[in-house]
């Protein structure tokens, strides 16, 4: 896709997710060490980072599943760590969260695990309508013919777009993508890069890809943070991050030119 | 910023580990009690768990419900027989069956059977992110996973440990009619000549309270698991271990306080 015709989308006014001042530790062990940034309005960030720098740990305390120890978390004009359970779910309903791993329920068929988050949601919804929700969310990752497999049946690259499927179900305003490419191979990584790309378009998401995988970032982001020991070093176009003689900086773009 | 979260334990970390989990037990019971009066009641899935505990344990109780009556029987003769009183047989078969062997069975079996399948299952879950995956689709895990087998596992047990009890003394029939000819109404009638309403209710209820602890146990080990498939492993063995040692106290509270009840 042009991302260039995606600029004119981004509302630069309006943050959807605005983060100030973020600490999260484990124990003894400091993940996140004062995090600040905005997400706004139609844009995609793409957080890349080392393993373990804590990009997972964040866009898990942007969706309620940790809770900060220090710091302000606004998602959709509301502070994620003060609100009660029936406030949390109803923000949750917002934001759409792809699992590294896909999390499929893999007691469920492809069909089961699509239909569940909008059935457990939205009562009194017809057969017709379930049907028709699951089939455009499965057309939009194109993959019409899994219906009524199981997880366990499909290929990693499939489980993710299934993954996506599923938080699409329940139209989204924000995507959290946790490492959509790890564990693919190049191929697939680059249909999984396009599905991103084509979810912002057509879903009008605002989306945070958490990744180390340098491709996807700089085909997914419209801005790259670049995540070392818990802080942002960088954060702008990726030309902007990558064009510094910062050793850190050079060190990641080799690491990963190499793989 | 500077990291002052080094842990300070109060007596060691043992100790302190201890009751943390013991803290954590405790909440998480309430939170059972609490979330199992709050709709929605998700009362499809509970019967759908149900089902799968009985389908799951039925095969398994049968036999060994059969064999406890028939051994059992066998064992008590001989010592009946030295005061020739194996007349008595059908009654005290029908006592130890219907009050202590039938109930305490069934719940040792499902601790076994079901106990491990719910922490594994949840286990699984957890550490594949499944449960993350419906808290973020803004679905309550612990209400549509924990209290649907919980309820599952106090509705299912009772009827299972009566359901024990008759096949027990079925198999005591069978042995009672191989040694001298008996009909099965009049062996049925002997032993429930001797039980009383109360024998079947503190069945009944303390097969409630094994149904509960085996559910609670096995949904806690495996709600809380960690470590990847290792720690799969570990919540559904603890699960059993835990719900086993905590049945065999509860049977000897409820057994003291129905002795309380029966001679007030």
């Amino acid at each position: 896709m042009d991302k260039s015709r995606l600029q004119h989308i981004i509302n630069t006014d309006e943050s959807v997710i605005s983060i100030k001042g973020l600490y999260k530790s484990f124990e003894d062990l400091e993940v996140l060490k004062g995090i600040d940034f905005n997400l706004f309005k139609g844009e995609n960030i793409a957080v890349l980072g080392k393993s373990g720098t804590g990009k997972s740990v964040l866009i898990k305390i942007i969706v309620g599943l940790l809770k900060p120890d220090e710091g302000e978390v606004y998602v959709l004009g509301q502070q994620v760590d003060k609100l009660n359970r029936k406030e949390l779910d109803a923000l949750r309903l917002r934001i759409g969260f792809s699992f590294q791993h896909s999390a499929l329920y893999d007691s469920m068929n492809v069909y089961q695990n699509l239909a569940f988050p909008l059935t457990m949601n939205i009562k009194n919804l017809s057969k017709k309508e379930v049907n028709n929700a699951v089939d455009e969310v499965l057309d939009a990752v194109g993959l019409m013919d899994k219906l009524n497999q199981m997880p366990s049946d499909l290929s990693g690259g499939q489980k993710k777009r299934i993954g996506i499927a599923r938080t699409l179900i329940l139209k989204p305003e924000i995507m959290l993508y946790d490492e959509p490419t790890s564990g693919l191979d190049p191929i697939t990584s680059t249909e999984v890069i396009a599905l991103i790309n084509e979810v912002q378009q057509q879903y009008n998401t605002s989306s945070i890809i958490i990744t180390h995988d340098l491709t996807c970032a700089k085909n997914t982001g419209n801005r790259i943070a670049m995540m070392l020991d818990g802080q942002f070093l960088r954060i702008g176009k990726f030309e902007e991050v990558f064009d510094s003689n910062d050793e850190e900086v050079k060190g990641f773009f080799n690491y990963n030119f190499i793989q | 910023m500077i990291n002052n979260n080094t842990k300070k334990y109060i007596f060691s970390r043992g100790i302190d580990d201890y009751f943390t989990g013991v803290h954590k037990a405790y909440k998480f019971t309430s939170l059972f009690f609490k979330e199992v009066i709050k709709k929605p009641f998700h009362i499809r899935e509970v019967i759908n768990q149900c089902f799968e505990i009985g389908i799951r344990a039925l095969p398994l109780i049968t036999l060994t419900g059969f064999i406890v009556g028939i051994v059992f029987t066998k064992q008590s003769r001989p010592s009946l027989e030295d005061f020739g009183a194996t007349s008595w047989l059908p009654s005290l078969i029908g006592i130890a069956i219907v009050r202590a062997l039938g109930p305490l069975v069934t719940a040792l079996i499902c601790a076994g059977k079901v106990g491990s399948s719910i922490g594994a299952e949840l286990g699984s879950m957890k550490v594949t992110e499944q449960i993350d995956a419906m808290e973020v689709s803004a679905i309550n895990p612990f209400k549509y996973l924990v209290v649907t087998r919980v309820l599952a596992t106090s509705i299912t047990i009772p009827i299972l440990a009566l359901y024990c009890s008759c096949v027990g003394l079925f198999g005591s029939y069978i042995n009672v009619h191989t040694e001298e000819t008996s009909s099965i109404i009049s062996f049925y009638q002997d032993a429930f000549s001797t039980i009383s309403f109360l024998d079947i209710f503190t069945g009944v209820v303390k097969s409630i309270a094994y149904g509960l602890t085996i559910g609670l146990v096995g949904c806690y080990k495996g709600y809380n698991a960690t470590q990847g498939t290792r720690g799969v492993g570990k919540a559904a063995n603890q699960a059993v271990v835990l719900s086993m040692f905590l049945i065999f106290i509860e049977e000897v509270i409820i057994v003291q306080v129905s002795n309380w009840i029966r001679y007030f």
